[in-house]
């Protein structure tokens, strides 16, 4: 008992990245009608928002230091930073030390205009252009991001610490009136999971209840009417580019203290979140996320010892598997509409 | 009486036949006589450095191409020398290498098998690649030494640990310097005993390849035999970046040790992720739970940030030795660069000398030569004390270290620290426990 619910906390976890990151493909997709491979890379790019600020944050001045020596046996030189002569020496760590979650104010408004860019300079363009040649598109571009990163941050991983806060682990089995110590979960991936939570609300919310979601809505069923209607909907099309590119971000910024950012973690996610956005059924948003959360908890499942023992491998092709069946029994995906990339 | 059923057409044939035959072995003595692959002809000899210049390794690449760079430099005479004036065997002059000035290419292995054949053979038949050195995979190494015996170049191995490497998939043209998948069991072993206690239950995450298989094997094989008890294996996909399902089940298996036979991103990763549900806070059967990773490396170390502090594995090689070999290596390596060496980089440039030297001693760059002139050769005086590169398998034999993530570094830098230097004696196996054959040098041509 107490490893399936491990498991479920595993899944939810794990989904809702998947489902952050499925919701933004599916938003460009029932937009703009582009297959962008190029998500995950903007997924990647955020983790990088939140490396950058770091860096920026502990950009430091050098002190030798006589006392010690470095690795040839010179004084050692010692990094100060400049925050501890702005804040003083605590206030300044613990800046620093916030630097993942302050990252969130700093990744929105760089993921907004990188998404702007890159749906005004290269992806419209591809708007009438075939799917083929929108996959080849975006996935080139995710492969140069990818390589402008790597040049900039090398090829290692970097480790980007949740605060001091944040770093221990919750006790659920003893919460729960299970024996202490069997159910153990970080307390960042609960604030991952509460934070996809809040972010998911937040873009089904400004789609449902705002005049300019409602427009984008409107856009999506019947984008020649609403255009006849005087209203400029690539502009707005545009902006939800944007948007995407800010939810990818904000899911990669906070995954960082999860797993340590590098280079090629964008595409580690890609292909599974492509599998969620056609299980969850193309152009659905709620099908999107449910998808992401089912999917992240049915890998977790496959991924358990006991399940393993039965069914070898079973962790590595469960996604696909379930995808199989699913397209295999519902064509269109669990919430897919009809018409959509059908014709 | 008998009949023959001999013919004029059978005879001829039958002579032919025969005739070809005698003069086969003929020909090739004849060729192999007068050359080699890539016999160097005039004032420069190239050597091929294929390292990983792209992919999750690149930066373990671009630390080993500086360790090929600053050893070039020493071989031509150029910089302080490094551990050309600390090696036991005085053959190299800093003359180059029987006089010719030492040029080289590069490749990119991409830590991709094919990628990597590609690369080394364009180095060996576009540019005239005598040697052919470097990697950071042994899927790799396995496959460019593989190459290299067909081609008739000499293989002086990267960074590669499966046993397999000098192991199962030996070859008579392929030398390995750095340490391997046993040694680390072996020398782990009694530490671990000595730390943890000999009644143990481990708990092993093993990525799903050859090198994760001999690691697993080579741990579980040493820790048994001290008493610990391996409670599961599990299998994790090499493209695997959250372990925490993985994880979870550690949790509920009763086990008090966990493996994790893990290398590169997988290492970081899955070292971040065991931290990070607490393992390490935790007391399973009355003990402390303990996290082991059996091959360490720095730069990993790097990515993994504080979680290493206080966890066991083992490595090749560590700047902070004090051995003169290491203090010049590092002073050389330091200067140039800014920072200390990685192990990596610190087995490709004693490699390249180890080779250079070689060829040195036998007065040619005929792969057959060199390999005789490798083989059983013992020298001092390059980081690791007293070695053997023994003729049976072309593995070096040599001390191994058992490091420590460090609780309180003083720089990016100073995140191991050595708990003992295992001596060669206790890591030391006999040659024919993994199989292969050598098979007999190929000088090509």
């Amino acid at each position: 008992m107490e490893a399936i619910i491990l498991q479920i906390l595993n899944g939810l976890d794990k989904g809702s990245a998947y489902a952050l990151i499925a919701l933004g493909l599916t938003l460009i997709f029932g937009t703009l009608g582009v297959v962008n491979f190029a998500h995950g890379a903007l997924f990647m790019i955020g983790a990088f928002c939140a490396v950058t600020l770091s860096r920026i944050l502990t950009l430091s001045y050098t002190v030798v230091d006589e006392t010690q020596k470095d690795f040839l046996g010179n004084p050692l030189k010692v990094d100060v930073p400049y925050l501890h002569d702005m804040f003083g020496q605590a206030t300044g760590d613990v800046i620093i030390d916030w630097a993942v979650p302050l990252s969130i104010i700093f990744a929105i408004p760089v993921m907004i205009a990188i998404g702007v860019v890159m749906e005004r300079g290269l992806i419209k363009h591809f708007y009438k252009r075939p799917h083929a040649d929108q996959i080849l598109v975006t996935f080139g571009l995710a492969i140069v991001l990818q390589e402008v990163i790597k040049y900039f941050y090398g090829a290692n991983p970097i480790p980007t610490p949740a605060p001091a806060a944040f770093t221990g682990s919750f006790d659920f089995g003893a919460m729960l009136g299970f024996d202490p110590n069997l159910i153990i979960y970080p307390y960042w991936r609960i604030i991952y999971f509460a934070f996809a939570a809040v972010v998911i609300g937040a873009v089904f919310a400004f789609l449902q209840f705002t005049t300019f979601g409602m427009v984008v809505r409107a856009g999506m069923a019947d984008r020649e009417t609403v255009q006849l209607l005087g209203i400029n909907i690539d502009k707005r099309f545009t902006l939800m580019f944007g948007l995407a590119a800010a939810v990818a971000g904000l899911a990669g910024v906070m995954y960082t203290p999860i797993n340590s950012p590098n280079y090629h973690m964008g595409m580690d996610f890609l292909v599974l979140s492509f599998v969620v956005v056609v299980v969850g059924g193309m152009g659905s948003l709620p099908g999107a996320v449910l998808a992401g959360f089912v999917l992240g908890v049915l890998e977790s499942f496959a991924s358990m010892g006991a399940v393993l023992e039965v069914l070898p491998g079973l962790n590595q092709i469960i996604i696909y598997l379930v995808a199989i069946i699913i397209l295999l029994t519902r064509p269109r995906g669990l919430m897919g509409r009809k018409g959509v990339m059908e014709e | 009486m008998s009949k023959t059923n001999l013919t004029r057409r059978g005879m001829l044939k039958t002579s032919a036949v025969a005739g070809s035959g005698l003069a086969l072995p003929t020909i090739f003595t004849a060729q192999s006589a007068a050359a080699f692959t890539n016999e160097p002809t005039g004032s420069s000899v190239t050597l091929g450095f294929n390292v990983p210049q792209t992919g999750p390794y690149a930066d373990e690449g671009a630390d080993e191409l500086r360790a090929y760079e600053l050893a070039v430099e020493h071989l031509n005479g150029g910089g302080d020398g490094g551990m050309m004036n600390t090696f036991s065997s005085k053959a190299l002059q800093g003359n180059g290498i029987l006089g010719k000035k030492v040029e080289y290419v590069t490749g990119d292995t991409q830590t991709k098998s094919d990628a990597a054949r590609a690369s080394a053979r364009s180095m060996i038949e576009k540019d005239g690649a005598v040697m052919i050195t470097g990697g950071s995979s042994s899927g790799v190494a396995v496959a460019v030494q593989a190459l290299c015996q067909e081609a008739g170049v000499i293989f002086m191995a990267g960074l590669t640990h499966s046993n397999d490497t000098t192991g199962k998939d030996k070859k008579a043209n392929g030398f390995r310097h750095f340490f391997n998948s046993y040694m680390s069991g072996a020398a782990l072993a009694p530490i671990l005993g000595d730390n943890y206690g000999k009644d143990r239950r481990a708990y092993h995450l093993t990525a799903d390849y050859n090198w994760g298989y001999t690691t697993e094997e080579a741990v579980r094989t040493s820790t048994e035999a001290m008493g610990w008890e391996t409670v599961a294996a599990v299998k994790t996909p090499l493209t695997q970046t959250d372990f925490s399902s993985y994880i979870a089940p550690v949790l509920q298996s009763g086990a008090d040790v966990l493996v994790l036979n893990h290398y590169g991103g997988n290492m970081v990763n899955s070292l971040t992720n065991a931290v990070q549900f607490g393992l390490r806070d935790k007391q399973v059967n009355g003990k402390n739970f303990e996290i082991i990773v059996p091959l360490y490396s720095r730069l990993m170390a790097k990515g993994a940030g504080a979680n290493v502090k206080g966890i066991f594995g083992s490595t090749n090689w560590h700047w902070s030795l004090q051995d003169e070999g290491s203090k010049a290596f590092v002073q050389s390596f330091g200067t140039k660069y800014g920072f200390p060496p990685s192990q990596a980089a610190h087995t490709c440039y004693v490699q390249a000398l180890l080779y250079a030297d070689a060829v040195e001693r036998a007065g040619s760059f005929n792969p057959c030569a060199v390999a005789e002139a490798l083989e059983d050769f013992e020298f001092d005086g390059m980081g690791n004390g007293k070695t053997l590169y023994r003729a049976e398998d072309h593995q070096c034999f040599k001390d191994v270290l058992v490091v420590k993530g460090k609780e309180n570094p003083t720089s990016e830098f100073d995140l191991l620290e050595i708990v003992e230097v295992t001596p060669t004696s206790q890591v030391t196996y006999d040659a024919s426990i993994f199989g292969g054959e050598l098979g007999s040098c190929n000088p090509g041509a």
